[in-house]
């Protein structure tokens, strides 16, 4: 019987059955920021078991709140800095070097095709673009993770997503992913993998990929997995050319993962996006989900444009095009976070962020910020946000703040005008 | 060293109530558990729930669908065991949450929509009290003299994480 490649990948990590359907497996990657790590690392300390598995699996990035914005997250900073280097973990991202977990490490080559990673966040399904089992999961499975590199989860069982027809102009994957979120529900995918298949999804960067991956959880999904073909290899280059002859040895390699033609889904969704148009959810749930053109009449007093959703280099030059030449709203704040060091110099480089500071936004450095609430844009009470992140839950980004989750073109045009609106990208 | 699943219920009448909810994100640059106390299910908007007090007396929760989706924080399990809550109940939970419960020798047991709509007509807004006979699998039900004695079912490798405490305890010895 043919296999997913969920399954494929599980099956080839495998270290235990400690039940029905409930699988051990090893880990190929540990990653590790500074709001869940901390508490593994003093019951580890506490149990006098302060040590890790294999400190070149283990990547560390400080990047929730950054630079630290009290002394309480400055504190955070300290204890994993501390733990990085006494554990000789080198791949530690301190500021100036720190970006956005989800966006800095497959930039850094650190994620592949095959691969299975956790981390303590739940946006870790953004991974699974590159092919990987890539799951988030809490503090005491991160502990066991950094202590033996095994996790324990269901044997996996997969809703396939065929992602058929062609995209419109002026819609991106962030529409996509709403309207797959709106159609299947936030309890839609949960313990089940998501496979993102289909002409669509083969045509897209892995930008695209990642923000399409990135809110799989948002429909409660475990990981969220796109086959790995030229386009993941193209992207790995740069890491990989010594381990390969070629970057057709390299597809050849990573194409074994693949779900076969014959495997067992719990579901196939033909999802056609021909007729889709740029999406914006409404309530405070993400799958509350309707087209732009159906609500212009919301103003917001703040726009954010970044995350591990769509803080890519894409996603600023898709902002960019839409805010060339333009001011934004008086009555609008606007955010720019570029979300690594590299994608905030290619924006520099491509003049992205003269952009973006001539219309009247503000850039800030690297971070996951505001999307949490946590610094760099929190909302007050009342206030309304559209934003390109990936939850619109009640006071996510501010108590009593209304977050509208929306893509960075839309993002762009709402700054513009002032209310949540369409950019002149889509024709529709 | 095993949990107490017995104790008072506190019943949240909705589906999908998340993990910013349960603790909101401003709560994360707590490095200790026991400074998330006054903070459970602040953020939560129930008609007639004040976060202030309804958590009082009460150490069990039964609720609806997908409880705890949104964040992989555990500090959303945290938050309820610094408050007394070791069980929750609910037709379905997120992923990561259910693991963090059991994680941690917590339980977060699944029954049917129809037990849970039963139970809820039976017993929400009623003073009740559940014991769990952990060997039977039975959850008992107790309210102004009314008596519902409640099957569940979890698995061999869940009821071994709470026997042994959590997933470091059980993985320590085994891997």
């Amino acid at each position: 019987m043919g296999r997913t490649i969920a399954e494929k990948i599980f099956e080839a990590h495998r270290v235990d059955t400690p039940a029905q359907g409930v699988v051990v497996i090893r880990l190929d990657a540990v990653f590790c920021h500074e709001i869940t790590t901390l508490l593994a690392i003093n019951d580890l300390v506490n149990r006098g078991k302060d040590r890790v598995f294999d400190p070149d699996k283990i990547k560390v990035v400080i990047d929730h709140v950054s630079p630290a914005k009290d002394s309480k997250t400055a504190m955070q900073g300290k204890i994993l800095r501390e733990w990085a280097r006494r554990n000789h973990i080198s791949d530690f991202f301190d500021i100036g070097k720190n970006g956005i977990c989800h966006v800095l490490f497959p930039e850094k080559g650190f994620v592949r095709p095959g691969y299975t990673v956790i981390m303590a966040d739940s946006h870790t399904c953004t991974h699974g673009a590159f092919g990987a089992f890539a799951a988030g999961v809490g503090t005491t499975d991160l502990e066991v993770g950094i202590l033996k590199g095994v996790c324990a989860f269901r044997y996996p069982s997969t809703i396939k997503i065929n992602v058929t027809g062609s995209l419109p102009e002026g819609v991106y994957a962030k529409d996509v992913i709403l309207s797959i979120i709106g159609r299947i529900g936030v309890n839609g995918a949960t313990n089940k993998v998501l496979e993102f298949t289909g002409p669509v999804v083969d045509a897209m960067s892995m930008e695209s990929r990642m923000t399409l991956s990135n809110m799989a959880v948002e429909a409660g999904g475990t990981s969220g997995i796109c086959w790995p073909d030229m386009t993941t290899v193209e992207y790995l280059w740069e890491f990989i050319k010594n381990e390969f002859t070629d970057k057709q040895d390299a597809l050849k390699n990573y194409r074994r993962f693949c779900s076969d033609s014959d495997a067992q889904y719990e579901q196939v969704i033909e999802h056609d996006v021909s007729n889709l148009e740029p999406l914006v959810t409404f309530g405070y749930k993400p799958d509350q989900v309707m087209p732009v053109r159906e609500m212009k009449s919301i103003k917001v007093d703040q726009v954010y444009l970044g995350s591990c959703t769509n803080g890519r280099i894409e996603d600023l030059r898709v902002a960019a095009r839409v805010l060339e030449g333009k001011k934004i709203s008086d009555s609008v704040r606007g955010i720019v976070s570029p979300a690594t060091p590299k994608i905030f110099r290619q924006a520099l480089a491509e003049g992205l962020l003269n952009t973006f500071l001539d219309a009247g936004f503000c850039v800030t450095n690297p971070t996951c910020g505001a999307c949490l609430g946590m610094s760099n844009g929190v909302l007050a009470e009342g206030e309304v946000c559209a934003s390109t992140t990936n939850r619109n839950f009640n006071g996510r980004m501010g108590k009593g703040g209304m977050v509208h989750l929306v893509s960075p073109a839309t993002a762009a045009a709402t700054a513009i005008k002032g209310y949540i609106a369409n950019s002149e990208l889509y024709k529709g | 060293m095993m949990r107490n699943f017995n104790g008072n219920v506190l019943f949240l009448d909705r589906s999908d109530i998340n993990t910013d909810e349960i603790i909101p994100a401003k709560y994360l640059a707590e490095i200790s558990k026991q400074a998330l106390k006054p903070h459970l299910l602040e953020d939560l908007k129930l008609p007639g729930f004040d976060p202030q007090h309804a958590v009082d007396g009460k150490n069990i929760i039964i609720t609806r669908a997908n409880f705890g989706c949104g964040s992989s924080r555990e500090h959303a399990p945290w938050a309820l065991e610094v408050n007394g809550f070791h069980l929750v109940i609910a037709e379905n939970f997120a992923r990561i949450f259910r693991q963090n419960m059991f994680n941690c020798g917590m339980m977060a047991v699944e029954l049917p929509a129809q037990t849970i709509d039963r139970i809820f007509k039976e017993f929400d807004g009623k003073e009740t009290h559940l014991e769990t006979d952990f060997e039977k699998n039975v959850f008992i039900l107790t309210a102004e003299g009314h008596q519902a004695k409640i099957p569940f079912f979890i698995s061999d490798f869940d009821r071994d994480l709470v026997k042994v405490g959590g997933w470091v305890e059980y993985a320590d010895a085994r891997y």
